[in-house]
């Protein structure tokens, strides 16, 4: 019997799956659930996770298209007291889904950020204008399924790369590598020259190597083979510095989240690489507060005297790190900082685009627009780039990310 | 009074086949039960649809049977069956001269086989054993007892028969060394039914001695063997996989509908009505479960559960009786036997070849009754298999989407809705929740009741009715019967799950104070 003693671990998927067995139906993620208490489309995580689960054979034939109308958002995986990957097996199930049904051209666009700011780029002018415009906001509606008021971002006519590729970073005995992500690169090549400066404000030498897209909008509209290529040629790009123990610091808390874990817990690659990457992969709050920590930040900072709500993306909470932007702000004299208590702002990514899922989006961000919109301040503060820009839509209220504040406070 | 041609004892497989047979060859009949239909040990095995691949190396006759009436059940019960295929696959414990016997064996049984490489079985079912080497794959498949049951009634009322659940025999009649009928009990009404039947079946299992008894024919000895089997909380395969070695405790592993039901063992039983679960038994299994699951024992264990199969052990019965005895299954013919004329028992034998003992059965009925008509139940599908799809595991979930917004649902774990819960209470106008849980399999998901039978016994007290005392009465019974599946496997998931429930029940809703 000695050979059932050394026991084998089962895989990843099963892990996934294997825990629903862990619910016990009690519904608390149900009553967390931004979505389901949004829209009766949505028949909550319990019953499209662990319950559902238990229907689904593996088959060719997924009967649950209201699955769909999970966000992704991760919450329910979060608040479950008995350790049930709700988010991960949902995740799962619908790309199932997709992968069998064909994923609909709007999807493939949308879950492509690198492929739309390459085109779109030189065009900036005319394209920001094109998607400003109501008629064509209305055509491309109609045609491909993007709600004509989401929030869809302002190409920044430049790159970040362009300008990380001029710019000398000082050769110190500190190195970072910086992982900006796409959002950073084609729509706000500002955050990332903000990011570059705070950190070589602190003594580090930043490195920006040529990267492409994490992968996870593929993964959250279900094309997972795509979004493993794209996971592991980031992953590809990253290592050699990760093997050489610099640290990766990222700006996007969803994409540093694929790195760090949903790589190998949604998309089951178990690459050497991807771990490395992974094990080395911070969030730039995550990053400062330790640097903190070790009494190591800069702490020069000038006051900010000013009002700024924030609201901390429900992505983040599946890094397992707190809220590490709010102890950062606590370190600027005379900011004073609001944190709205809801949950999600209903984006989750692109899902809020969709036309039949822009009001539902909408609606679940609700409290969070009216409660900061109350407070009528300068700036917002969130780490999320799509949230930001739901909130700047739905509160009119501009948004920045947390890095931006610090930023200002530096007096860089 | 109720009059009728044949009378067969005993609603389980055997007993509602006997009685469709009967009923389609144009016998008036009456079914009669003790309990409600499939309660005994057709209701309490694993779901084994048999290929016949377990007995290809130890009794090749009756391999080729099973896979005969794999066949006929495949035809007939569409609905009850889920086709999942099987495996026989070598672990390391296992004899590894058995897979080439098992090979030949299934050939000579005329088993469809396929040697499946150990890649191969893995990519199919990810969770087995790495350490497995090779296998085969063969047409095993899930089925349904309830169903096949409840299936067989249905279709023996639609060809006029009468079925008589909750109705207690205490008398066969006699007349000059002929049978001629029987007294029932109404279990619940208290109420006598005079039967009179020119013929009577005893189908009863093992109970089948105790019937033979009343009818003066002692001596009919049926040794309850009896098997535990546990439901593990969800599909860990969709495929049946066996062991492939000579049958013993713990070798199998069936999905059957939402859960996979490890099984079984084998103990002489200590009477027919024994289904006391030993903790060895539920260890044993357990072990047995992670040679072919790894993590088998972190998995979640549902419930766990006894059934006996009846053993025929016949002193009396000479060679010329046991002429259609096959090692299967006992055809006892009382004429030959006892000098007791128009009485036959049928019992031992397995599930899948229920149909055919029926069918031998009924033949040897129209023989001694100067009859010839023929068998058509391999044939003509039962009522709800007409369409001859196989069921699907995602049939629930896809029937739930369709109504997600305008129907309430009760049983979250089985996923039953309200318009389907009170559409089968008006059905089977009972107060027993149990035979509720039969017919939709409410309450027997993992949290086991434990959300949904106080939502039930709600609908129920206004479908039926009830006062409130006949309905907290209902409500306790369950949670009682349930209680005595869960109680053996308290462990892990299982017992958190049974902290929450008996919270609900316990500390909110004071069941124990309900009158």
């Amino acid at each position: 019997m000695s050979m059932i003693d050394d026991l084998i671990e089962p895989l990843e998927e099963d892990t996934i799956r294997g825990s629903l067995d862990h619910c016990i139906k009690c519904t608390i993620c149900e009553t967390y659930c931004p979505f389901a208490n949004a829209t009766p489309l949505f028949p909550g995580p319990k019953y499209v996770g662990p319950q559902a689960e238990r229907f689904r054979d593996g088959g060719d034939h997924s009967p649950d298209m209201s699955l769909d109308y999970c966000s992704g958002c991760g919450i329910c995986t979060q608040v479950c007291p008995q350790g049930v990957k709700i988010a991960e097996i949902n995740s799962k199930a619908r790309a199932k889904l997709w992968d069998e049904r064909g994923i609909p051209l709007r999807n493939k666009i949308l879950a492509r950020p690198t492929l739309g700011g390459r085109l779109a780029t030189p065009f900036a002018g005319p394209v920001n204008w094109a998607l400003g415009n109501r008629l064509v906001r209305g055509l491309i509606e109609r045609v491909a399924g993007v709600h004509r008021k989401a929030p869809l971002p302002r190409f920044a006519g430049r790159t970040f790369q362009s300008w990380a590729r001029h710019h000398p970073s000082p050769l110190t005995d500190k190195t970072v590598v910086y992982f900006h992500g796409c959002s950073t690169n084609y729509f706000e090549p500002r955050l990332g020259e903000m990011a570059v400066a705070v950190l070589e404000h602190n003594g580090f030498r930043v490195i920006v190597p040529r990267q492409d897209c994490c992968g996870l909008p593929l993964q959250s509209n279900g094309s997972f083979d795509a979004a493993r290529k794209y996971v592991r040629r980031l992953a590809g790009a990253l290592a050699p510095y990760a093997r050489r123990g610099h640290p990766i610091v990222a700006t996007s808390t969803s994409c540093s989240l694929m790195l760090k874990r949903e790589a190998r817990e949604i998309l089951d690659v178990t690459d050497p690489e991807v771990e490395e990457v992974g094990r080395q992969t911070y969030d730039i709050c995550e990053f400062l507060l330790d640097l903190h920590d070790r009494g190591e930040l800069e702490v020069d900072f000038d006051p900010l005297p000013m009002a700024v709500p924030y609201h901390a993306p429900c992505q983040q909470r599946g890094h397992g790190m707190g809220k590490p932007a709010l102890d950062l702000f606590g370190l600027i004299p005379e900011l004073r900082i609001e944190e709205i208590d809801v949950d999600c702002c209903g984006i989750a990514g692109t899902y809020g685009l969709k036309k039949e899922k822009y009001d539902i989006s909408m609606s679940v961000g609700d409290r969070l627009f009216k409660t900061i919109e109350k407070l009528e301040p300068e700036v917002a503060a969130c780490d999320s780039e799509t949230c930001r820009w739901q909130i700047t839509h739905g509160s009119g209220v501009v948004s920045v990310h947390p890095i931006e504040l610090l930023y200002r406070s530096y007096g860089l | 009074m109720v009059e009728a041609e044949v009378l067969v004892i005993g609603g389980g497989a055997t007993g509602a086949g006997v009685a469709r047979d009967a009923a389609m060859r144009g016998f008036s009949t009456v079914l009669v039960d003790r309990d409600d239909l499939a309660m005994g040990t057709t209701g309490r095995f694993h779901g084994l649809l048999h290929s016949g691949g377990r007995y290809a190396v130890k009794d090749p006759p009756s391999a080729a049977e099973c896979m005969e009436e794999n066949r006929a059940l495949r035809r007939i019960a569409a609905d009850a069956i889920e086709d999942t295929g099987g495996l026989f696959v070598s672990t390391p414990w296992d004899d590894p001269a058995y897979p080439d016997l098992f090979h030949s064996g299934c050939i000579e049984a005329g088993i469809p086989v396929e040697i499946l490489s150990t890649a191969e079985i893995l990519r199919r079912e990810p969770r087995l054993n790495p350490r497995i080497s090779g296998g085969f794959a063969v047409p095993d498949g899930a089925i349904d007892a309830w169903k096949t049951v409840w299936g067989c009634a249905l279709s023996a009322k639609e060809y006029g028969a009468t079925i008589l659940n909750y109705h207690r025999i205490t008398a066969v009649h006699r007349s000059d060394g002929v049978v001629t009928g029987a007294t029932a009990v109404n279990a619940i009404s208290g109420e006598e039914v005079a039967i009179s039947a020119g013929f009577v079946v005893n189908a009863s299992g093992v109970w089948a001695g105790d019937v033979a008894n009343l009818a003066g024919c002692e001596g009919v000895t049926v040794l309850p063997g009896k098997g535990i089997m546990i439901a593990m909380s969800h599909r860990l395969v969709h495929t049946v996989v066996n062991r492939c070695k000579k049958p013993a405790d713990g070798d199998i592993l069936v999905p059957i509908r939402t859960v996979s039901v490890i099984g079984t063992t084998d103990t002489e039983a200590d009477g027919p009505d024994d289904v006391a679960i030993p903790q060895d038994e539920i260890q044993l299994l357990l072990e047995e479960g992670e040679k072919l699951v790894p993590g088998f024992r972190r998995a979640r264990a549902l419930r766990v559960w006894a059934g006996s199969r009846p053993l025929v052990k016949d002193d009396k019965a000479d060679d010329a009786d046991t002429r259609e005895m096959s090692r299967a299954f006992a055809l006892i013919d009382h004429k030959e036997r006892d000098g007791v004329e128009h009485f036959l028992t049928i019992t031992g034998g397995k599930f899948t070849t229920f149909r055919k003992m029926a069918e031998v059965t009924v033949d040897r009925m129209c023989e001694h009754l100067g009859t010839a008509r023929s068998c058509t139940t391999a044939e003509e599908a039962l009522p709800d298999s007409g369409h001859h799809r196989f069921y699907w595991l995602g049939a629930r979930l896809a029937r739930r989407e369709e109504t997600l917004n305008d129907d309430q649902l009760i049983c979250e774990c089985e996923l039953i809705s309200r318009r389907r819960l009170e559409s089968a209470m008006e059905q089977r106008h009972t107060q027993n929740l149990d035979d509720i849980r039969r017919t939709l399999r409410l309450a027997m998901g993992p949290c086991q009741g434990g959300f949904c039978i106080y939502r039930a016994t709600g609908i129920l007290h206004s479908v039926e009715r009830l006062d409130y005392s006949a309905a907290n009465s209902a409500l306790l019974r369950f949670l009682q019967e349930r209680w005595k599946g869960v109680r053996p496997i308290l462990y892990g998931d299982q017992l958190r799950q049974a902290r929450l429930d008996d919270w609900i029940f316990q500390g909110l809703l004071d069941v124990e104070h309900l009158t």
